[in-house]
């Protein structure tokens, strides 16, 4: 919410980034089970608050989607929400909001996730919502043109932001035409061009259980969830479903995009392609961002941009490990007047990577921070929720959690050093700068 | 959200809140509240000064927040960022933030490792070297901060302008990050002086959420702060805002894609006795998609993008009742402003039915319960009562939450939310010439 940014002052961004998942030193008891339908579920009990968290992820996403209707993924997702068979829009948030629920729909490069957040007392209440919204959800046409409409204005204020500006043009350039590198809502031409018929289309052939995984955290025994499933969701109808593709391959071209917008600071992404989370690299990647720029104030971008120049509020690099091909960026803001040294830097912290060996100290730092930080992110029901479904997205094992760490610690330094040379600073990078050109002076390269 | 976090246990009836927290006092001054949750083997430890920009002198604006930057830039015994390292290291995040009212430093790691973060705070407490050239370079990360935050942004750049306008003598007028001149100018000395004038066990208290024992990490915590002197703390006259008589109102032009509106209407801080109803006020209006403001600007008359009201009570000092919105595209800020007076208006002449008050108190309850699923939740929902006077002022919240009828939601309506008590900024966009 805009008023607290406002009024609160944060003073550090710690982005250990690129590593999306990580694990429980101590063991989750997971309870999986497949229904006859298909549907993966998984269940893990926590009694200690009146309390449950429902994820579901469906293999929805622009990966499924035409490219003239880039978009449809998100709309669908938008509208689950907006009227079903028994229930209006007006119904379905009224009758969330009532028992101080929650409900929400949004798609990602590579899935939907519908989250439910309700009391134990209402749970009953609450599976029937979700499973109304998203076996039934009708699609009015009239609630298609206003969600259009709400989509098509955020896009718009989007632009008042410079970083969303600049992450915008910086995927377009890094992907070209692939999914992943337009935005996922879409833009207002292809917006225009879905019709009702594309989103019934979507939403039959995307939202089946065999397509979908469930997870339920919380104040629930297993009974008590079966007897929910065998209710809400053993109607749910099993199709075949869109083949997805497994890799996509950017054509990338050396580039370098300058917008120019009346802004004090210049906002800069540099960055190319990076690799799928299913590459086994990923760990020894995540110990080198780490070093490099994902580690916060102990990362070598923040020491040298931030704590030593004093030229930017943070700094970080990021791996954002895609299914089906990722990406990799540093993104910085810093005044206009200082972009072109605050990007020698950081091609001079990047080329410093790919040519010498990290420290003793450094590698060790990164791996007690990745192994250690795992109780972190598992610290609440909400999270755990959320994890279960992306374990079994990206087929990690539900003993994953167990064999993280061993991920982790088994990286040297030559691996740390291998990595670097293949997934940093490719002769193609792409950079893009949005601020007050004439303040600076970047050429085109 | 502001109300969100000012939010905390819920259908757990009072007894067992003031059963879940323990409170302590070192000799020194230093209070610890301590509230053992073992959900999960982490603990959550944060250290609350009384001092934000409320505290601060006109031409010194910004200067807790430079501190809270400095307090991470090294002691007599630890260089700079040393502190965040020893806290990655083993595993867990580490973070801070200023306020108008306080500035709050935390650490969140394993259980077993807590003692780490008493260790290296009550070191940072006593100990700081605010080095003469760490602060020319880290003033430079605040402006850069400063361009971000505000600059750049201009919804937030019309908030920053709505602060300075609606109020004209009390020190919440000023940007907790400070004017750009003045943190251009903040000085080591000055800084030093604010550090030991705020700086002390008396003048601070502790929050620990988590899977500890209370005997023993009260062991901990009084080896680490307990030989630490009091001080005395001057007390910083603050200026009392004298009343608003009459309707504000101003344009800030800016480069932006759509116009942005905000209201803002002076009301009074919690605990005062029209809190709860003015809570209870904006989650009709503004809690979520079958809200009063969305249902009728958003998605039945199509005049905004997006409109929100909330009160923000949570201060030592009155604050305000905020009601803000974008117009939808082709829509201009007067319709928009028109159709947010006329939701105010309709709340002032017709009670709320007895359901509506229902769901905007259940709303409220469940979000008191969904916010102790997180140990740094619960941990800031507990720091946010002391600071206003007690942790147990959560009890006195809900109860009167639970106590608002329709009639009491009307009335302060009517009360706060008049033109003669009202300031409103509209942002216009202005294209410059590129």
């Amino acid at each position: 919410m805009k008023i607290v940014r406002a009024l609160v002052v944060i003073c550090i961004f710690l982005t250990a980034a690129g590593c999306l998942l990580s694990a429980d030193a101590d063991a989750l008891e997971v309870n999986r089970t497949v229904l006859p339908n298909g549907l993966t579920v998984l269940q893990v009990e926590r009694h200690n608050l009146p309390i449950v968290m429902v994820t579901l992820l469906v293999k929805a996403s622009p990966l499924d989607e035409p490219p003239d209707k880039a978009g449809l993924a998100n709309l669908t997702a938008e509208l689950l929400t907006e009227g079903t068979g028994k229930r209006s829009a007006t119904d379905i948030s009224g009758e969330i909001e009532f028992i101080g629920a929650s409900l929400a729909a949004s798609a990602d490069g590579d899935y939907t996730l519908v989250s439910l957040s309700v009391l134990k007392k209402d749970i009953e209440k609450g599976f029937d919502i979700l499973s109304d919204i998203v076996l039934n959800p009708t699609f009015p046409e009239m609630e298609i043109s206003r969600n259009r409409e709400l989509i098509k204005g955020s896009l718009r204020q989007s632009e008042e932001e410079p970083s969303f500006v600049a992450s915008k043009a910086f995927k377009k350039a890094v992907y070209g035409d692939l999914p992943y590198g337009r935005l996922v809502a879409g833009s207002v031409e292809t917006l225009d061009a879905i019709q009702r018929k594309d989103i019934l289309k979507f939403h039959s052939e995307c939202y089946r259980p065999n397509n979908s995984f469930l997870s339920v955290v919380g104040d629930l025994t297993p009974d008590e969830m079966n007897s929910l499933l065998n209710r809400f969701f053993s109607g749910w109808k099993p199709a075949e479903v869109p083949k997805r593709p497994s890799l996509l391959k950017a054509e990338e071209k050396r580039k370098t995009i300058l917008i120019d917008k009346d802004l004090t600071q210049a906002n800069i992404v540099i960055g190319h392609e990076g690799l799928r989370r299913e590459n086994p690299d990923y760990y020894a990647v995540s110990v080198m961002n780490y070093i490099l720029g994902g580690g916060g104030f102990s990362s070598r971008l923040m020491q040298s941009v931030r704590d030593e120049m004093g030229l930017a509020y943070d700094i970080h690099s990021f791996f954002a490990p895609y299914k089906a091909g990722g990406f990799f960026e540093v993104s910085v803001q810093t005044k206009n007047e200082s972009a072109g040294t605050v990007i020698a830097e950081i091609e001079k912290q990047i080329e410093r990577m790919r040519k010498e060996a990290v420290s003793d100290q450094e590698l060790e730092d990164a791996k007690a921070y990745l192994t250690g930080s795992f109780p972190r992110r598992l610290d609440t029901n909400r999270k755990i929720a959320d994890f279960l479904v992306l374990i079994e997205f990206y087929g990690l094992g539900l003993d994953y959690v167990d064999r993280y760490p061993s991920y982790i610690t088994s990286v040297t330094k030559d691996d740390v050093l291998r990595v670097a040379r293949k997934y940093l600073g490719t002769d193609d990078p792409v950079m893009v700068v949005v601020g007050r050109q004439a303040k600076m002076t970047l050429k085109k390269r | 959200m502001v109300i969100a976090a000012a939010v905390a246990f819920l259908f757990l009836a009072p007894v067992r809140l003031e059963a879940a927290v323990r409170e302590y006092t070192l000799e020194n001054g230093l209070k610890v509240l301590i509230s053992e949750d073992h959900k999960v083997p982490l603990a959550t430890f944060e250290i609350w000064y009384r001092v934000g920009s409320r505290y601060e002198r006109s031409g010194e604006t910004g200067l807790s927040h430079l501190l809270e930057h400095m307090m991470f830039k090294g002691t007599s015994r630890y260089g700079s960022k040393v502190f965040s390292k020893i806290i990655q290291r083993n595993g867990g995040t580490d973070n801070a933030m200023t306020t108008k009212d306080y500035t709050m430093y935390f650490e969140t790691m394993a259980s077993d490792r807590i003692g780490l973060a008493i260790d290296l705070e009550s070191d940072r407490m006593a100990n700081l070297t605010i080095d003469p050239k760490e602060t020319l370079s880290e003033r430079s990360v605040v402006m850069e901060e400063r361009r971000m935050r505000y600059e750049d942004d201009p919804q937030n750049s019309l908030f920053e302008n709505l602060m300075a306008t609606a109020l004209i003598a009390h020190p919440y007028r000023r940007p907790v990050i400070g004017w750009m001149s003045d943190v251009a100018s903040l000085t080591r000395e000055e800084l030093y002086d604010h550090y030991k004038e705020y700086y002390s066990p008396n003048n601070a208290f502790i929050v620990i959420v988590g899977d500890v024992k209370a005997d023993e990490i009260m062991e901990k915590i009084k080896a680490a702060f307990g030989l630490m002197k009091r001080r005395d703390i001057g007390v910083t006259p603050v200026t009392r805002e004298p009343g608003q008589k009459g309707e504000k109102r101003f344009v800030l032009r800016k480069e932006a894609e759509l116009p942005y509106l905000m209201m803002a209407f002076h009301t009074p801080a919690f605990p005062h006795e029209d809190s709860a109803a003015l809570d209870v006020l904006s989650t009709i209006l503004s809690g979520g998609k079958s809200s009063r403001l969305y249902r009728s600007l958003v998605y039945d008359r199509k005049i905004a993008l997006n409109a929100g009201a909330d009160y923000s009570g949570m201060y030592i000092d009155p604050f305000f009742f905020f009601v803000w919105g974008t117009p939808a595209p082709g829509k201009d800020a007067a319709e928009l402003e028109k159709g947010l007076s006329e939701e105010i208006g309709m709340i002032k002449d017709t009670p709320p039915s007895e359901k509506e008050v229902q769901k905007a108190k259940n709303q409220i309850e469940a979000s008191f319960i969904f916010g102790q699923d997180s140990l740094y939740m619960q941990a800031m929902k507990i720091g946010t009562f002391e600071v206003l006077g007690s942790w147990k002022l959560m009890g006195t919240y809900l109860e009167g939450i639970r106590k608002v009828t329709p009639g009491d939601v009307q009335r302060v309506a009517k009360k706060y939310l008049t033109a003669e008590n009202e300031t409103v900024g509209t942002l216009i966009p202005a294209k410059n010439s590129q």
